[in-house]
């Protein structure tokens, strides 16, 4: 068993390491967010929008800004011929949370750059904080969740960024939805959110449960 | 990792028949080896000899045969061959982003081995690196590349070792090296190599040609 953690530890520091060396999920996270949050900012900063319009603005801008970095682990092995090395060393069960857990922290990268700023130049606070970064911490772990094995599908296709935004779309709904309502409670208060909460808890399990099973088809395949 | 017998290691290839679509490449492909012997495959452009070493590390699954692999008497299931099975080829890389040394720490960390700093190092001397261990791979030449493939390969002490082309790239000290290698794993392991290199062929004790 620690063996097993150990390997995971080693896959997770090698794309961090790899990441911070190249950036190149990074950039496009970083930049992609806070130009859509400038852009939004510009347009509906004056307006006073309403907390379902704020819990709608925000999960979109994360949405379209982990896109990309979330697709690449899987598809830069691909790209650069390594994966082909990493199945012949790694155990596949290795591979998907390795992949999970790097995804995971991505997003945690973002999330601790746009909520603040999102807070500041929309100039609106949540009546619980502690609920609000529960909800983007729990809906950002589903989105990790399903996103991983997606693109570990997608990385061998010819068209993977398309394939990749067509895929992920279903598969994101049911997270993305109850994500949205129970932002919307923390932004505007309310004892209504333990029902969304409990969706977000058993949607990563459920996923990542599918997920580990058909991964190594996936990923051998 | 468990400590096995590596004088009691077996290889059945049997029945192996493969196919791209419509286009059929391995056709009823059968041998069978043991600890110290070596084999060639051989053939001309297009035969099949990536794909069927691809089928053998367990990458590629066979339409039809079976791959057998049984160490001390025991039988190992195909999902656990990876622990036992390196590949050398020219379609798998290394990570350009990483030193020669985070390279080789990574992949035996990553197939669940602990080796020191100076093991590493032993390894890169051992396949002439030792000064190049802390430049990207990326920086590599291609013959630098090769060897460092070499050294991954064979730091997890596997005991089957196959080899796709394994001097292509390389200089005349390179296929020294890789030689050598061939050699020392010949001695305690099961070494499988493809190569249309007139020279390399005789290295092997068998030869299997295909096509």
């Amino acid at each position: 068993m620690s063996l097993w953690v150990n390997s995971v530890i080693a896959l997770v520091v090698k794309d961090v390491r790899c990441e911070l060396r190249t950036r190149y999920g990074l950039n496009a996270l970083v930049l992609f967010a806070i130009i859509t949050l400038v852009v939004v900012g510009l347009t509906a900063g004056q307006e006073l929008l309403s907390p379902s319009m704020h819990a709608s603005l925000i999960w979109i801008i994360i949405l379209f800004s982990s896109m990309q970095a979330l697709a690449s682990s899987f598809i830069r092995e691909e790209e650069s011929r390594t994966a082909q090395t990493l199945r012949v060393f790694a155990a596949p069960s290795v591979v998907f949370v390795g992949k999970l857990v790097f995804s995971i922290l991505l997003l945690a990268f973002l999330l601790v750059i746009l909520i603040p700023l999102y807070i500041v130049l929309m100039d609106v606070s949540p009546q619980s904080l502690l609920r609000f970064v529960l909800c983007m911490a729990l809906g950002s772990f589903g989105l990790a969740s399903a996103t991983t094995i997606i693109a570990a599908m997608v990385s061998k296709a010819t068209v993977k960024g398309a394939l990749f935004a067509v895929l992920s779309f279903p598969l994101l709904l049911p997270v993305l939805l109850p994500s949205i309502a129970a932002t919307e409670i923390a932004f505007k208060g309310g004892d209504e959110m333990w029902g969304y909460l409990k969706v977000l808890i058993a949607y990563p399990i459920v996923v990542i449960t599918l997920s580990f099973l058909l991964f190594e088809y996936v990923w051998n395949e | 990792m468990e400590k096995i017998d590596r004088n009691r290691v077996t290889l059945e290839v049997d029945g192996i028949t493969h196919r791209y679509g419509v286009r059929r490449v391995l056709t009823n492909i059968g041998f069978d080896c043991q600890s110290g012997e070596s084999i060639c495959i051989t053939g001309h452009n297009g035969s099949g000899k990536s794909t069927l070493l691809k089928i053998i590390a367990g990458l590629l699954r066979p339409i039809k045969g079976d791959i057998r692999l049984s160490i001390a008497g025991q039988d190992i299931d195909s999902e656990s061959h990876r622990k036992h099975i390196r590949l050398v080829s020219p379609e798998a890389e290394l990570y350009d982003d990483l030193t020669g040394i985070e390279n080789l720490e990574f992949l035996t960390r990553v197939s669940g081995m602990k080796m020191s700093h100076t093991q590493i190092e032993s390894y890169l001397d051992r396949v002439g690196l030792h000064n190049r261990g802390n430049d990207m791979y990326g920086a590599y030449s291609s013959g630098m590349k090769q060897r460092l493939k070499l050294a991954a390969a064979t730091i997890t002490r596997p005991e089957l070792l196959l080899l796709d082309e394994p001097t292509s790239n390389l200089d005349d000290d390179g296929r020294k090296v890789v030689y050598e290698i061939m050699d020392q794993h010949k001695a305690d392991g099961i070494l499988i190599f493809a190569t249309n290199e007139n020279d390399e062929v005789s290295l092997g004790g068998r030869i299997v040609t295909l096509g």
